[in-house]
């Protein structure tokens, strides 16, 4: 899954490219969206899918134990 | 620079902005309730953001005050494709750099207590001496934008009290100097700043990216129903400025530019000399190449080095606080600049009254907005505007004053100084008189460089230097085998072609010159981050590795999985 989501994110930095509209000024989407930058809309709405799927599938588990971690010994202190 | 000559004054405008900036003072006095007095609480708020502070606050110091005029202004002179090269690359790339490295420092920051950017290189790598060169590096970064922010408040601050106090400054025409208008601007960043440290700056920049949604969608949709509504206002794009919805130009556009031109000139003709041509005069047609377009997604790596993100991603609460800032921040990008992206393609074939809303001869892309929306007529909006544009430059300001502040704090005196004995205590004093004298050093900087036009056209080059140095911290979190002497390569390939390449740029079109710069096609960071990457693989593998010590404590199976 993690494999995957990453190969998404790099297939959507591809497709970023728009290598289908870029030339289109006469179609509109919703009646006055330029299909180039509803494209782009859609990039970015897809990316906000797969940053969040990534969230879920592809988080470090060691991240999740500093949350209460406290901070090293023999570090710098922190006012404590 | 941006509404002066433009916006017509009013005294709703005034209040407006009093009561935005009595609002970030009342924010600053509320944060101090909250301050426990420690240094930690006030340079990372003691890490106890939550994820909505911590998203709206993060995305708020991302988003400078670009994001609302200069977008439309892009859109204006570029068309459409301005969204996909700067907001959806940044959607993808940010989120990315958030997920990637932000997540990893904050680990880093909360386990071993750090509060730099350099407090963790000097670990990672072994090497005191790395903070010497990162430091004056990162600050001479930082310092054009904080100035050009002073400039952009000062003159905003002018522009809206023009004819407002005339008894007392008579030599302005009655409005705020600019010495007094950034004096009051940074005055009050300060004030909120010391109040309440990182917290304030926190809410701070939350507010703003309040006023920046609100200000999109009001403006947005107030200018559409003012042209006729959106499918109108578009459709006379497609009719006059074809080119604009487009990235690519083609025949048919070329044609379409030769016809309205022809129209214009023969409208022109006919006019009355001195009076205005009640004609569109469409805009030449230009290709964005596809390399252009590529390269600037090496524009938006530079947030993984920016300090003052650095410092906002250390005050999560945790690491899980992170995932809704790496999941939304694409949509918020979004959602603000789509209208400004429209609003600007709009502008390029708005007629009102058979009147063109940008004269003819109009040649500054930062006006555009600020024409479109004074066609309203409406001083709400235009207040809307201006207390907009002033929240995003102002929070991007203190948050920077703040970083400054911490930086001067722990890697120089606190590092060289004292060795890193500092009580909290002293952290905290040297902290608040460090913010003081970046405050007051930056103002005096900007009177001083206020007409020194150079300013402007190196900032433009500040983004390309913070994207030359990803692959060091990139590097430093995933690549055990990365040495000091890589790290050293690296920022000194990296930073050093941009010398290079700004000089000549400079040197070419004058350094004053505020033309994009393009490099080979592409953008300057391209081949910066590029070469930055390659010095560090190749001199990292040719020097001796890490410590075990050093490797252990930063890939460890606790650390990295």
């Amino acid at each position: 899954m993690k494999k995957l989501i990453y190969a998404l994110i790099v297939l959507l930095a591809i497709l970023h490219q728009d290598f289908w509209w870029r030339a289109d000024h006469q179609t509109l989407v919703l009646g006055f969206v330029p299909v180039s930058l509803a494209w782009h809309i859609g990039v970015s709405i897809v990316a906000c899918l797969l940053w969040g799927l990534a969230c879920r599938y592809c988080w470090p588990d060691d991240l999740v134990n500093d949350d209460d971690e406290p901070l090293l010994v023999g570090s710098r202190t922190e006012g404590h | 620079m941006l509404l002066a000559d433009i916006v017509s004054p009013s005294h709703l405008q005034i209040w407006i902005i009093v009561t935005y900036l009595a609002a970030l003072i009342l924010l600053g006095v509320v944060s101090n309730r909250f301050f426990r007095g420690t240094a930690v609480d006030y340079f990372v708020a003691s890490r106890g953001l939550g994820p909505v502070l911590l998203v709206l606050s993060i995305f708020g110091t991302t988003m400078t005050a670009f994001a609302i005029q200069g977008s439309s202004g892009e859109a204006w002179a570029s068309g459409v494709g301005v969204y996909g090269k700067m907001a959806s690359w940044s959607g993808i790339v940010h989120a990315a750099c958030f997920f990637l490295i932000g997540v990893k420092l904050w680990s880093f920051g909360k386990r071993y207590g750090y509060q730099t950017q350099i407090q963790f290189f000097r670990e990672r790598f072994e090497s005191s001496g790395l903070g010497l060169v990162l430091f004056p590096i990162l600050t001479l970064l930082q310092t054009p934008y904080i100035i050009i922010g002073i400039i952009g408040a000062g003159n905003m601050i002018q522009a809206v009290t023009r004819g407002a106090f005339p008894e007392f400054f008579a030599s302005t025409q009655g409005a705020v100097p600019f010495w007094l208008g950034t004096l009051l601007s940074t005055g009050v960043v300060w004030l909120y700043v010391s109040l309440g440290g990182a917290r304030a700056t926190a809410w701070a920049n939350a507010l703003q990216t309040l006023i920046f949604l609100v200000v999109g969608v009001v403006t947005f949709w107030l200018i559409a129903d003012q042209l006729g509504g959106a499918g109108q206002a578009t459709r006379m794009v497609q009719e006059y400025n074809p080119s604009k919805l487009t990235r690519e130009v083609t025949p048919e556009h070329e044609a379409t530019y030769q016809e309205k031109l022809a129209e214009y000139e023969a409208a022109r003709a006919a006019a009355e000399p001195g009076a205005v041509v009640k004609a569109l005069k469409p805009h030449a047609p230009k290709t964005m190449t596809e390399w252009d377009f590529l390269s600037y997604g090496f524009i938006p790596l530079s947030v993984a080095m920016f300090p003052h993100l650095f410092q906002l991603w250390l005050t999560a609460r945790s690491a899980k606080a992170f995932r809704l800032t790496v999941t939304i921040h694409p949509l918020l990008i979004m959602c603000i600049w789509v209208p400004c992206i429209l609003i600007g393609v709009w502008a390029t074939s708005a007629l009102v009254d058979g009147r063109p809303v940008i004269p003819a001869d109009h040649t500054n892309p930062n006006t555009v907005l600020a024409l479109m929306v004074n066609m309203l007529r409406d001083p709400w909006v235009t207040g809307l505007l201006a207390a907009g544009v002033l929240s995003a430059i102002l929070g991007g300001m203190d948050a920077q004053f703040l970083c400054l502040g911490s930086m001067f704090t722990h890697d120089i005196v606190d590092h060289y100084m004292a060795h890193d004995r500092l009580t909290d205590h002293q952290r905290l004093l040297t902290g608040r008189t460090f913010v003081v004298i970046v405050v007051v050093l930056c103002w005096l900087l900007t009177l001083w460089l206020k007409e020194a036009k150079p300013i402007f056209g190196l900032a433009v080059w500040c983004f390309s230097g913070f994207a030359a140095l990803f692959p060091l911290v990139f590097g430093a979190l995933y690549w055990r085998r990365m040495t000091k002497w890589g790290a050293y390569a690296s920022v000194i390939s990296g930073i050093g072609l941009g010398g290079y390449f700004y000089v000549r740029a400079g040197l070419e079109h004058g350094f004053s010159s505020r033309i994009e710069p393009h490099v080979w096609g592409v953008v300057p960071a391209a081949p910066m981050v590029m070469i930055a990457a390659l010095a560090l693989v190749v001199v990292s593998l040719a020097t001796r590795p890490p410590s075990d010590a050093t490797i252990a404590k930063f890939f460890s199976p606790q650390v990295e999985r």
